[in-house]
């Protein structure tokens, strides 16, 4: 089906089942419940699962498949976010103007860091990178204020012109982020018994897209173009030396990888439409890293298990405090209950992104095929070591070396 | 010319503190051939060195006395723990010095930490591509400096210098400008000196002890020196633990200067890599040149005249000039033919 073999069409499927059903899968407990603390069937959330996974599988084009290590992604999606609000103040509301706009720029702007940093490897082109990113950072936050609007980041206003639309409503507020008019926070709420559930229209338009960048990628991966890549990833020289020049395909998958963190910044200025300098910052970088490797680089499906790995423990673990603690380990003595939750008191809440860190060494300690290989152990333990040879075929994602 | 001396004064406390941890980067990557992306965490740690000592000699204790206050309600006196220690004269001093006193607390701390990084992690990833180690000390700092957030919290935490060494010092006087034109801060002084002794001293060390050139034979080539029957790892991971210390030291004494945050690492590695690349991968000497440099540079870049001109380029001085040195010359400043070049 659409030119994927069996294997990837079931994967695909799996995948839209999964995202189309999100808000039933996500919200398993009761809204009464004391579990429901661990519900993410909130748009807010969702949105973020989805638009990460997009990023994470752009960034994924690149490192899983060059074996390039950029430091300075987060510059891209930055540049995307921008270009979006500035969409929203000058022509209209709608969103796919604004979309296209924010891939169109911030693939330009990929050309161009691109260009410069793919003239080195390894370590060089890390440092390259985000010395790009902190350059833009740096500028996002002095000198281009016009542009950037500065510390406070770029918001709309009454006063915007927006040609297409009308700068402000009938009732004199800020218009709100549309597609065609269906608004995107719009949410239809379905309880059933003592479960709720949100359908979000913003939740999923940003699920459609990822759906066909996850398609796109797909056919990266199985393409000529992708078998190149991954050529480039096991042995450059040996490349150059059979007559192909590499630099050609290392910059067409910057630049596809940049465009992916153009769209996640323009959807993520769409849910929310504002735009700040710090999604420029290193950190942000470090974050689709961490969310690449921990999910399983050079694998389809690893980067957005990564993303929404991380995006769901951010948010439920931070939401995690001593008190609840107390609830879960209230059957404990009582000084052995204080003991405990003495002990996990530094890993939750405020804490989470050490619990973050930790998890982030042992899987490139131990698996540094990520999630995904963790994953593939354990079918192959169930399987049993007979079929040790088939199910390495079967997987539905080799890595990429 | 007043204005120019003022500015390479002022990059001489900044340049000092790229230098001293880009150089412990230096000796990592020319060592074990390591890029530790967790040595801007060990710069916030050893600055976290002299936050402990100080908090823990102005402990307040309660002496058992009782006082009234105005409102007629009883508080017990406190007293700093090392004033009941050492009694208000002596213990009053050594709360003043912390700092300068810190150094010697911080030196044990930052080797072990060295040796135990250097044992218990990095030694399982000396035959994993540069990107692996790449990570796992990215995930490795994160932790550190998480670790240091849950004890600090997140904000930052003063930590006076010694009263002796507040105020600035008039150099444009000496020198026979007006006075109060150059006026430059005691501690920054005692800051780039003490740089300095730390550079001159390693240098000393691996030039001028048996231990030092065994060092650097294994730099040039391990295997040779292993063949040799000398047990190299361990001398290496030796200087991992003194690079460690450095950028300790340099921790500890940057303190007053900046208070100490938890994020503080993370800031400084980044420019310190660019210094790193500026001088050229493996070589001690450009490490040093490169991050006084870079830091007189961008104190240059942030003067009035200059910004005028070109408006934000103290906030980018720095990486272009890494990007323009990686590509022109990629094997830095004073990087050897054919380290790291491609």
């Amino acid at each position: 089906m659409l030119g994927l073999n069996k294997k990837d069409t079931t994967l695909l499927i799996i995948v839209a089942a999964l995202t189309l059903l999100a808000p039933f899968i996500l919200n398993p407990f009761p809204t009464e419940s004391g579990l429901a603390q661990f519900n993410a069937g909130y748009p807010d959330l969702m949105q973020r699962f989805v638009i990460f996974g997009i990023f994470a599988i752009g960034f994924n084009i690149l490192f899983g498949l060059t074996g390039y290590l950029s430091f300075g992604h987060a510059a891209f999606l930055g540049v995307g976010s921008y270009s979006a609000v500035w969409m929203f103040k000058l022509l209209s509301m709608n969103v796919i103007p604004a979309i296209i706009l924010a891939v169109i720029i911030s693939g330009l702007f990929a050309v161009l860091i691109g260009y410069v940093s793919l003239r080195r490897s390894g370590i060089y082109f890390s440092i390259l990178t985000l010395a790009f990113a902190q350059m833009s950072f740096n500028l996002a936050y002095s000198v281009l204020t016009p542009i950037t609007n500065g510390e406070t980041g770029l918001q709309l206003t009454l006063e915007d012109p927006r040609v297409l639309g009308q700068s402000a409503t009938a009732d004199g507020s800020i218009p709100v982020t549309n597609l065609f008019g269906a608004e995107m926070r719009s949410t239809y709420e379905m309880a059933v018994g003592p479960w709720a559930f949100q359908f979000n229209m913003g939740y999923y338009l940003c699920a459609i897209i990822m759906l066909v960048s996850f398609y796109l990628a797909i056919r990266i991966f199985r393409s000529p173009f992708g078998m190149m890549l991954r050529a480039i990833k096991s042995n450059q020289t040996r490349m150059s030396y059979t007559g192909l020049n590499p630099r050609p395909y290392t910059l067409a998958a910057f630049v596809i990888s940049g465009m992916y963190a153009g769209l996640a910044g323009g959807l993520m200025a769409s849910m929310d439409p504002l735009a700040g300098a710090e999604r420029m910052q290193w950190t942000a970088s470090g974050e689709v890293v961490l969310m690449t490797i921990l999910g399983g680089a050079g694998t389809l499906i690893g980067p957005v298990l990564g993303a929404g790995f991380i995006k769901y423990f951010e948010n439920i673990f931070s939401k995690i405090n001593d008190n609840i603690l107390h609830g879960w380990f209230a059957f404990m003595p009582d000084g052995l209950e204080d003991f405990v939750v003495t002990i996990l008191h530094p890993f939750i809440g405020k804490g989470w992104h050490l619990t973050l860190g930790i998890l982030f060494m042992l899987v490139v300690i131990f698996l540094p095929g990520g999630l995904v290989e963790g994953g593939q152990r354990i079918a192959r333990l169930f399987r049993g070591k007979k079929s040790d040879d088939k199910s390495d075929e079967a997987t539905q994602s080799t890595p990429a070396e | 010319m007043d204005a120019i001396i003022l500015q390479i004064l002022n990059g001489l406390d900044k340049g000092s503190a790229y230098a001293l941890i880009a150089l412990g980067l230096t000796l990592i990557f020319g060592t074990l051939g390591v890029v530790n992306f967790a040595h801007g965490a060990l710069f916030m740690i050893g600055a976290f060195c002299a936050v402990t000592l100080t908090k823990f000699m102005t402990w307040e204790v309660a002496t058992g006395e009782v006082q009234k206050t105005a409102w007629g309600s009883e508080v017990p006196v406190t007293k700093p723990l090392f004033e009941s220690w050492f009694g208000p004269e002596v213990g009053g001093a050594l709360i003043d010095w912390s700092v300068p006193l810190a150094i010697l607390f911080s030196i044990p701390i930052m080797i072990i930490i060295g040796f135990v990084m250097e044992r218990g992690l990095i030694k399982h990833f000396y035959k994993r591509p540069h990107a692996d180690q790449i990570l796992v000390t990215f995930g490795l700092a994160i932790v550190l400096q998480e670790i240091i957030k849950a004890f600090y919290g997140a904000n930052p935490i003063p930590t006076p210098a010694p009263a002796a060494f507040k105020g600035s010092f008039d150099f444009g006087a000496m020198l026979g400008f007006d006075p109060n034109v150059i006026i430059y801060p005691y501690w920054r002084m005692v800051y780039f000196a003490f740089a300095a002794v730390v550079i001159g001293a390693v240098f000393a060390f691996l030039q001028f002890t048996t231990f030092g050139m065994v060092v650097r034979a294994g730099m040039a080539d391990r295997e040779t020196v292993g063949l040799l029957g000398i047990n190299i790892d361990k001398r290496f991971t030796i200087m991992f633990g003194l690079a460690a210390a450095v950028a300790g030291l340099a921790g500890v004494m940057y303190a007053p200067i900046n208070s100490p945050n938890y994020h503080m690492g993370m800031d400084f590695l980044v420019l310190s890599f660019v210094v790193v690349v500026v001088g050229g991968m493996g070589s001690l000497p450009g490490a040093v040149a490169a991050g006084f440099l870079l830091g007189i540079l961008e104190s240059f870049a942030s003067m009035n005249q200059i910004k005028s001109l070109l408006p934000g380029i103290d906030q980018i001085i720095i990486y272009l000039v890494a990007i323009i040195i990686l590509l022109t010359r990629p094997r830095g400043l004073m990087g050897k033919k054919g380290v790291m070049e491609d």
